[in-house]
C-alpha cells in the first residue's frame, strides 16, 4: 500500500526521464502532481465513509498515510509551480499568490494543509487530545478551497470538475446522513 | 499584391537545397534589413520548391488534394520569417488547442486524425457583392501560397515560431468585393459531433460553433493570413486543416481553425471566447504583456518546447512583437479597454 501510493510519482519521474512530458513539460509535471494531491485527498476523506458503511476496519489504519500522501504531492506541486512557473522571482510570486484568486486560495487549502501533516505524529496526537480532531476537522475546508482552486481554473470544460465536485459532495452527503452528533461520538476515537 | 508563380522555372534559378537550408544564417545577417523593408518583403517572391523542412522519420505527415499538393511545391518565400528558432514540427503538430477536438492539448492529435477535409467548402455571405458556397479549390486557386514564419502567442502564456504555408486573406476578401457596410468580417468553423467529439461533450463551456472575427482593417492587413499549410506541408487536421486563418499579432484564439464560414458584417460580431467570459476575453485580443488575463500574467511567456531545465521563458511583446507593423490600426485607442 505504502509503495502503491509511490507509483504516481515514479511514473511521472519515469516520463520526465524519458522525456515523455509533452510540449511544456513544466505546465504537465505541475498540473499531474496538483491532480494527485486532489485524489489523494479524496481518497483520505473516503476512508471514513467505507468503513463505516462496508465495515472495512482495516481502512482506518491507512488513513494517516493517505492523507500525508495527499500533502506529500501537494507540496511537489507547489514546489514545481515555484520553481518551473515563478522561477523564484519574487516579485512574481508576491503578486502570483495575491493576485490571482485561485492561486490564493490554492496556497490557503495548503498552508491549512500543513498543520494537518505536523500534528499527524502519534505523540503529538496523543497530547492534543481533543483538539486534535477538532483541528483536523480542517480538512473538509481544505477539500473545498482544493476544489475551488480547480475548479476556478475550468475554461472550457467542466467534465473534470463536475466528476471531482460530484465525488467530494457524496463523501459529504454521506457523513451528513449518519447525522453529525451521533457520527463524531462513534467515528473521532 | 497578388504573387503569382512564374509557369515555367528555369533550374538554375530554383534555390538548391543547402542553400535553402542555410538560410538561418542568411536571414540572421538580413533581419535588420528585413525589419526595415518589413511589407515590401511581400514583393521578393523568392523561388523555393516546397516540402524543405526536413521532418524526422516516423513523424506523421499530411498529404491533401492533389491540387493542393501540387500547389504546396511552388511555395514562394515570402519574406515574413524571423530569426528565431523554429518550434519543432512534432510540437506544433502535437500540442494543440482545439477544443472543438476536446479540451487537453493533447486531444486534437489524438482524436482529429479521421477528419474528412477533403471535399470541403467554404461560404461567402454578408455585406458583400459577391457571395455563395464555393469549394476550397475554387478559393484557394487564385492565389500563390507563401511560407511565412510567424510566433504564435496563445492566451496561456505559451508561444512558439511556426512556418505556415497560406496566403493574405486580404486578396481573398477583395475578390468578393466586400461593400460600404463591411465593417468586421466573421468567422465559423465546422460543426460536426460526429467527427469532432469535443463538441459532444455537454459540460463543454462553449456554445458551438466557434466562432472569431476582425474588423476589416485587420483583416485587410498584409500580415493577417488564411493558412492551408504549415513547415512546407498540408495542414494537419489537428492545427485546423484544410482552412485557418493566422493573425500574428493576436492571442492564438483569433486565428479561427477548420473555416466553413465568412461573413462581412456592418456590426462587430461576438466571438466565442467573449461570449464565455468578457472579463477574460476582448474582442481585439492583441497580445498585450501589458494587460494581465484575470488569472495570470501575460508579461512572460513560454516559448515551446521547453525542458525542466530550461523553460526558454522569455518576456511577451506588445502586439507579439508585430507593433511596428500593426499598431497604427489601434492609434488613440486605449487597449486596457479594448482588450
Amino acid at each position: 500500500m505504502f509503495l502503491s501510493c509511490l507509483l504516481p510519482l515514479a511514473w511521472l519521474i519515469y516520463r520526465v526521464v524519458s522525456n515523455d512530458l509533452g510540449s511544456d513539460p513544466a505546465q504537465e509535471l505541475v498540473q499531474s502532481t496538483g491532480e494527485w494531491g486532489l485524489r489523494f485527498l479524496w481518497l483520505t476523506l473516503a476512508v471514513t465513509p467505507l468503513r463505516v458503511w462496508l465495515k472495512w476496519k482495516w481502512l482506518q489504519s491507512f488513513r494517516r498515510m493517505l492523507g500525508l500522501y495527499c500533502l506529500f504531492y501537494a507540496t511537489i506541486h507547489l514546489f514545481t509551480f515555484i520553481t518551473l512557473i515563478l522561477e523564484w522571482q519574487w516579485g512574481r510570486l508576491y503578486s502570483e499568490f495575491l493576485e490571482r484568486p485561485y492561486i490564493s486560495v490554492g496556497v490557503t487549502a495548503y498552508l491549512l494543509l500543513l498543520p494537518l501533516g505536523v500534528t499527524s505524529l502519534k505523540t503529538i496526537m496523543r497530547r492534543m487530545g481533543k483538539r486534535w480532531g477538532q483541528l483536523h476537522r480542517s480538512i473538509y475546508i481544505v477539500a473545498i478551497l482544493a476544489f475551488v482552486h480547480l475548479f476556478w481554473q475550468v475554461r472550457s470544460d467542466y467534465l473534470e470538475a463536475v466528476v471531482y465536485g460530484t465525488i467530494l459532495m457524496s463523501l459529504f452527503m454521506l457523513r451528513l446522513i449518519w447525522r453529525w452528533p451521533q457520527y463524531f461520538r462513534r467515528v473521532n476515537s | 499584391m497578388l504573387i503569382r508563380q512564374s509557369p515555367d522555372i528555369l533550374s538554375s534559378e530554383i534555390t538548391s537545397e543547402s542553400t535553402y537550408l542555410n538560410r538561418r544564417s542568411f536571414i540572421g545577417k538580413t533581419v535588420s534589413l528585413a525589419t526595415m523593408v518589413s511589407l515590401a518583403g511581400l514583393n521578393s517572391a523568392l523561388a523555393v520548391a516546397g516540402y524543405n523542412y526536413p521532418i524526422k522519420e516516423g513523424v506523421p505527415t499530411y498529404t491533401g488534394p492533389q491540387w493542393l499538393e501540387k500547389k504546396i511545391v511552388d511555395l514562394t518565400d515570402s519574406g515574413f520569417s524571423s530569426s528565431e528558432e523554429l518550434t519543432p514540427y512534432l510540437d506544433v503538430i502535437r500540442y494543440n488547442n482545439f477544443y472543438e477536438f476536446g479540451p487537453d492539448k493533447n486531444h486534437p492529435a489524438r482524436r482529429a486524425q479521421e477528419f474528412i477535409s477533403d471535399p470541403w467548402s467554404l461560404e461567402i455571405a454578408g455585406e458583400a457583392e459577391k457571395t455563395g458556397v464555393f469549394h476550397l479549390e475554387d478559393i484557394v486557386n487564385p492565389y500563390g501560397l507563401e511560407d511565412r514564419i510567424y510566433r504564435l502567442r496563445c492566451v496561456e502564456a505559451w508561444s512558439m515560431v511556426v512556418p505556415w504555408v497560406g496566403f493574405p486573406l486580404a486578396e481573398l476578401l477583395k475578390r468578393f468585393k466586400p461593400t460600404s457596410k463591411a465593417k468586421y468580417v466573421e468567422f465559423t468553423t465546422l460543426v460536426d459531433k460526429s467527427q469532432m467529439p469535443g463538441q459532444a461533450s455537454s459540460f463543454s463551456t462553449i456554445d458551438w460553433p466557434y466562432v472569431e472575427a476582425l474588423s476589416i482593417d485587420e483583416a485587410m492587413h498584409p500580415l493577417t493570413l488564411l493558412a492551408v499549410g504549415l513547415y512546407g506541408r498540408m495542414l494537419p487536421p489537428q492545427n485546423g486543416a484544410p482552412l485557418r486563418l493566422v493573425v500574428p499579432w493576436k492571442y492564438g484564439f483569433k486565428s479561427i481553425k477548420s473555416i466553413v464560414k465568412i461573413r462581412f458584417t456592418e456590426h462587430q460580431p461576438k466571438n466565442t471566447w467573449q461570449l464565455i467570459a468578457p472579463r477574460e476575453y476582448g474582442f481585439y485580443a492583441n497580445v498585450n504583456p501589458g494587460v494581465d488575463h484575470p488569472r495570470w500574467s501575460q508579461k512572460i511567456e513560454r516559448r515551446l518546447p521547453n525542458t525542466l531545465f530550461d523553460r526558454n521563458t522569455r518576456e511577451t511583446q506588445m502586439f507579439n512583437g508585430y507593433g511596428e507593423q500593426v499598431a497604427s490600426l489601434y492609434a488613440g485607442m486605449d487597449l486596457t479597454k479594448w482588450f
